[in-house]
């Protein structure tokens, strides 16, 4: 941290605070503004208050009273894990052998990844709704796994193979001459090292897949597979006049939790990964 | 335990460059063997083949009499220090050593008093619960030595193990490395680009140059004995001092005066079949301030007489540089060693010269000097390809 702006004087000490202050309130006040209306009884929901005069979980078992949101909590959990599982495994083994391994066509791999992360999602959306649907995965779980990975792969094996690049090859030659396999080496030396990255990688591909819209919109029709950012654009109230903002901003705040639990299981994983990757030792 | 012989041992890389040729070399048990050359001659090379983590594209690598050539680093038994320790960071000191015999399925108890032991013969004790990354540099370099040592291998491979070091710890660990290696008596092969090192370190030392050997022996040998030109500017610190000079019946005609042969030169010589035109290279120390040379002497050896240039006064002698006018002594070898020392870009013309006086020389900086050499000492060697035209086996 030292160093950014050469001296540390306490005028730039306050300078810096009051302007990470600023951006921090920037940033958190619609999160607690949702968090605020989620709390609010459908009677106060338009007041304006930013503090609910009175305090309502009504909005919150509403949004459990139905299958509607819980069903596209399970399908989002449940899409968003295994995809993330997969991107990881492949992403991981690519990544390594991208770091570590001379192979013909190895630089056309790289460019080809970085071609599908740069391609726009929306111009594959028509294409993918016909390959499914004469696929019969229209609909089904598998039809938003397996877009899902493709994006996520390439964003896998770029975070991972700036990861391994980090670690000394000299690492893994020491491993072999105290007597490792290969397959020994990657576990006990390779895997821990390459931990930080991997859980940093495993966080992103997750988010991704969590906070999709356009492919859950265009790819699936029913509860079976709908996820949850379909599921709120489809949230109406309870009757033709009520607003369902209520229920929204509900719904916004549970799958929000999701996201915050993760973060802060692997935080200090992932700090580590990202230190021990700056300084070198 | 074992002895290495490796056998027209060839290194070709799939890029195509060719990095080892036929080295032939026997190291015996329990021997200190040194491979040293300038950077980029295939001393990592030739080790990596003899660890097994480069494959040997031709001949054979037997140890303890086996060919090994298809074996993996594992079932070779052998142990490496590297350069840049490799230490396993998510390990402590401790876990460190331990790993290696973790790996052979050793017992627990085994283990810790193994583990201990080499502790112990590495001052480490104190350290085995921290982590590599909280440890000094020599502290690193010895949990290096001491996941090498807990399991007894066959061999040592050490590359460049203290050259990370700052030059007093160097010292310090060189002497320990010594040690160390006399009390295990462990076959040891010890990769280094620093020519002290070498000398001090090696029961034998090998030279290599390009990936070609170029001469194998004990280092009093090496340095008194150089089998061509690049061995002799390699050996020895300051480094031997080269002059084009004439040979012409029986005497030697160069920028340091005309001197006549000695007999023992002379039928070495002879029996050489030298050219006309050779490089002279006399060794800093048989030069000497001619007031302080006794007549009979004196009078056997070459003569010169010019200003010094710089005076260095060690207390125990003197180191009197000169800059003479001339041609310098022009072949590749000479070349390739400048440019490893980095000083082919030092600005200057003309020869320049290092000479080693006793301290009760009077030899002044700026004042003219005449300084003797003596002739029986110089060795004589052929421009054309380097060979060393007074070489003999004794
Ligand atoms: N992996 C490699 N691929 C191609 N050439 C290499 C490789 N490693 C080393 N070389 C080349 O082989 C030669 C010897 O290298 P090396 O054994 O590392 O030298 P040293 O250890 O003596 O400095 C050098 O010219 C180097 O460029
Ligand atoms: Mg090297």
């Amino acid at each position: 941290m030292a160093g950014i702006g050469g001296a540390e004087t306490p005028a730039k000490k306050w300078g810096w605070g009051v302007l990470n202050t600023v951006v921090v309130i920037y940033a958190l006040i619609p999160v607690l503004w949702i968090v605020s209306l989620s709390f609010k009884s459908s009677k106060t929901l338009s007041d304006g208050n930013f503090i609910p005069r009175e305090w309502s979980l009504e909005n919150y078992q509403n949004i459990f009273s139905t299958s509607e949101f819980t069903r596209a909590l399970i399908n989002s959990i449940g899409i968003a894990v295994i995809a993330t599982a997969i991107a990881v495994v492949f992403g991981t083994m690519a990544a390594y052998a991208i770091a570590r391994l001379e192979f013909p066509g190895k630089n056309l791999l790289v460019g080809v990844s970085l071609l599908i992360a740069m391609f726009p999602q929306v111009s594959l959306v028509s294409p993918l709704f016909e390959i499914e649907r004469s696929l019969g995965l229209f609909d089904t779980w598998p039809g938003l796994i397996l877009p899902y990975i493709t994006f996520a792969l390439p964003l896998a094996i770029y975070t991972l193979s700036a990861f391994f690049r980090e670690i000394p090859w000299e690492l893994e030659k020491a491993a072999k001459m105290d007597g490792a396999t290969p397959g020994q080496a990657f576990r006990r030396v390779i895997a821990p090292l390459a931990a930080p990255g991997v859980f940093t990688t495993a966080i992103l591909v997750f988010i991704f897949c969590w906070n999709d819209f356009l492919f859950a919109i265009s790819l699936t029709s029913t509860e079976q597979s709908r996820t949850v950012p379909v599921a709120l654009s489809f949230f109406t109230g309870s009757s033709q006049f009520e607003d369902p903002a209520g229920s929204i901003a509900a719904a916004a705040v549970v799958i929000t939790i999701p996201i915050i639990l993760f973060v802060l299981f692997f935080q200090r994983r992932i700090v580590a990964g990202l230190t021990s990757g700056a300084v070198k030792g | 335990m074992a002895e290495i012989v490796l056998d027209k041992v060839t290194k070709r890389y799939p890029d195509g460059a060719l990095a080892v040729q036929e080295v032939n070399l026997e190291i015996a048990d329990g021997e200190f063997i040194i491979l040293v050359g300038p950077s980029g001659c295939g001393k990592s090379t030739t080790l990596n083949m003899i660890a097994g983590l480069e494959d040997i594209t031709d001949g054979e690598l037997r140890i303890g009499g086996q060919r090994v050539n298809e074996k993996a680093p594992k079932d070779r038994d052998i142990a490496m220090v590297f350069q840049s320790y490799a230490l396993y960071p998510h390990m402590t000191v401790k876990e460190n050593m331990a790993f290696p015999l973790r790996l052979a399925k050793v017992d627990n108890a085994t283990v810790e008093k193994k583990v201990k032991e080499a502790a112990e013969i590495l001052d480490l004790t104190q350290h085995l619960d921290r982590k590599p990354s909280n440890l000094s540099g020599g502290q690193r370099q010895r949990v290096a030595m001491g996941r090498a040592i807990v399991r007894n291998p066959k061999a040592f491979l050490m590359d460049e193990p203290l050259s990370n070091l700052d030059a007093k710890l160097r010292v310090q660990m060189r002497t320990s490395v010594s040690r160390l290696q006399k009390q295990l008596g462990t076959t040891t092969v010890y990769v280094t680009h620093d020519q002290t090192e070498a000398m001090t370190l090696g029961d034998r030392v090998v030279v290599m140059r390009g990936g070609v050997v170029q001469q194998i022996g004990a280092p009093q040998f090496l340095y008194d004995q150089p089998a061509n030109l690049f061995v002799a500017g390699f050996i020895g610190s300051p480094a031997m001092n080269f002059v084009p000079a004439t040979l012409e019946n029986g005497s030697l005609r160069s920028i340091l005066g005309d001197v006549t042969l000695t007999d023992r030169v002379r039928q070495l010589v002879e029996g050489a079949d030298a050219p006309r035109e050779v490089i002279m290279g006399i060794r800093p120390e048989h030069f000497e301030d001619a007031a302080l040379v006794e007549a009979a002497a004196l009078s056997s050896g070459g003569k010169f007489t010019h200003q010094v240039d710089v005076l260095e006064s060690m207390g125990s002698d003197k180191y009197a540089y000169f800059n003479l006018t001339g041609e310098q002594a022009a072949s590749a070898e000479l070349q390739e060693l400048a440019a490893d020392a980095g000083s082919d870009d030092v600005p200057g013309d003309g020869i320049s010269l290092v000479t080693r006086l006793s301290s009760a020389s009077g030899a002044v900086e700026g004042a003219s000097s005449e300084i003797w050499f003596d002739a029986d000492k110089v060795q004589l060697f052929d421009p054309s390809n380097g060979r060393n035209l007074t070489y003999t086996e004794r």
